[in-house]
């Protein structure tokens, strides 16, 4: 499925400065949803070049990383179960860099 | 522009409205609430902080430090908002410092010079280099990377100063946030600091300064300042500083957002912690005297900057940094009072939003 992916705050100089990436992302195998726990590791192996420490700690992001699905907070639809659709946008922006 | 992004509305129901669909989750109350009502609790509780703690009296000018951040530009479009809101009667400023750094700063400075007119604020721009005769990138050329923050720290402090005299304000207000604060209060007692401490939770400080410089942002969540900057899509710069932060500093920080991601009302109460020392008043501060060299205000017989200077210009940059000997040396004087100014700064280096 399509998706379009944002960061902000810092964390696009980990994926080569490209703050918007458009990118088409499967379920796991053997899985019907998408979910933001293999998303985030499809990103990491994907999208992230350099300095992943930055954005992710252990399976999840790095506490002080905001993320928004469609503009929601993604503590409010399950955090890693959270499941996506096709078209949806998710944002990612670090508030650990600078002000 | 806002909510075109949004796919159809799925999920909560807004907590306080009852109607639109949650788009957050409050640290500080864990309130599920929509994007209309976020920005209304938002804007109400800095005014409330405005209010409550006197901070600013009708006919004042006042000057916000502006780095382009997002805490700053956030801090000068509420402000300007709640003062037409609430008619405070303040005439406010943009103040910003160019350290010359560059690729950073000049790049930050555009953002301002954006804000400038988005917000119809007059700037004033004060640098390093008209002040000091030096910019960053001549410093780190001169000293290498490792003691730099301590001259961008003392030298940003009182620029910003000498800009809020040349605007002839009677207040600066700044940017930081409550991460910021709790991160400062942690700083402090690893460094022993118990006389920073309290101090460093205070909302104004340096009334016995030439300028008062106060927090609206005290009790304000990082995550909810760049949850707005972002909602309301606002013009703001996030790059990290060239001349890297402090890993102590650091450290602190990642410390304070593991705590909050476990229970964010740590924040809050770190705070408080810090408050709550206001009680140890056996630890002296320094008397405060002026600089003999440039009127600054300063504890010793040079300000801090006049001795980082004084380095910089004889070709000893160390001078000033850390237990120096210098020209404040002198018998007689309590050389551990020296060491304070650093320990002012509460953010660090890396963000240079002050
Ligand atoms: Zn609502
Ligand atoms: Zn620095
Ligand atoms: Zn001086």
């Amino acid at each position: 499925m399509k998706l379009t992916l944002e960061f902000g705050g810092g964390l696009e100089l980990l994926c080569d400065s490209v703050k918007i990436h458009h990118v088409s992302v499967e379920p796991q195998d053997g899985e019907q949803k998408l979910t933001m726990k293999h998303l985030l590791s499809w990103v990491r192996t994907n999208l992230i070049k350099e300095r992943p420490e930055m954005f992710m700690k252990g399976d999840s992001v790095r506490p002080g990383v905001l993320v928004l699905v469609n503009d929601c907070d993604w503590e409010l639809s399950g955090q890693l179960d959270t499941s996506l659709e096709d078209k949806d946008v998710v944002v990612f922006i670090s508030t650990l860099h600078g002000g | 522009m806002e909510g075109e992004t949004a796919k159809p509305a799925k999920g909560r129901v807004c907590t306080i409205c009852n109607q639109r669909r949650a788009a957050l989750k409050r640290p500080k109350t864990l309130e599920q609430i929509c994007r209309e009502c976020f920005y209304a609790v938002f804007e109400q509780e800095i005014h409330g902080v405005i209010v409550e703690n006197q901070l600013f009296k009708p006919g004042e000018r006042v000057a916000i430090g502006a780095s382009g951040g997002k805490d700053s530009t956030v801090l000068a479009y509420v402000l300007s908002e709640l003062n037409r809101r609430h008619n405070y009667g303040l005439d406010l400023f943009l103040l910003s410092v160019d350290e010359g750094i560059t690729g950073y700063r000049d790049d930050s400075l555009e953002t301002v010079k954006r804000n400038e007119i988005q917000y119809g604020l007059p700037l004033k721009v004060v640098s390093y280099k008209e002040l000091y005769g030096w910019t960053m990138d001549e410093i780190v050329k001169l000293i290498g990377l490792k003691n730099n923050c301590t001259f961008c720290g003392v030298f940003r402090r009182q620029a910003l100063d000498r800009g809020a005299a040349l605007l002839k304000v009677d207040k600066l207000v700044t940017g930081h946030n409550a991460d910021d604060i709790a991160e400062t209060v942690l700083l402090n007692i690893l460094r022993g600091d118990i006389a920073r401490l309290s101090r460093c939770t205070s909302i104004t400080t340096g009334e016995d300064g030439p300028i008062p410089r106060c927090k609206p942002f005290k009790y304000t969540y990082e995550k909810e300042i760049f949850t707005y900057a972002y909602f309301k899509r606002l013009d703001y710069f996030s790059t990290e500083c060239i001349y890297s932060p402090n890993a102590y500093r650091g450290f602190a920080r990642e410390f304070i957002k593991d705590l909050e991601r476990i229970r964010p009302r740590a924040i809050l109460d770190i705070i408080k912690s810090g408050e709550d020392f206001r009680i140890s008043t056996s630890t002296k501060m320094p008397e405060q005297g002026n600089c003999e060299r440039c009127g600054y205000i300063s504890s010793q017989k040079w300000c801090k900057a006049c001795v980082l200077l004084e380095g910089l210009n004889r070709g000893l940059p160390k001078l000033g940094i850390g237990r120096s000997r210098g020209v404040n040396n002198e018998p007689g004087k309590n050389t551990k009072q020296a060491k304070g100014v650093e320990s002012i700064q509460s953010k660090q280096c890396g963000n240079l939003d002050f």
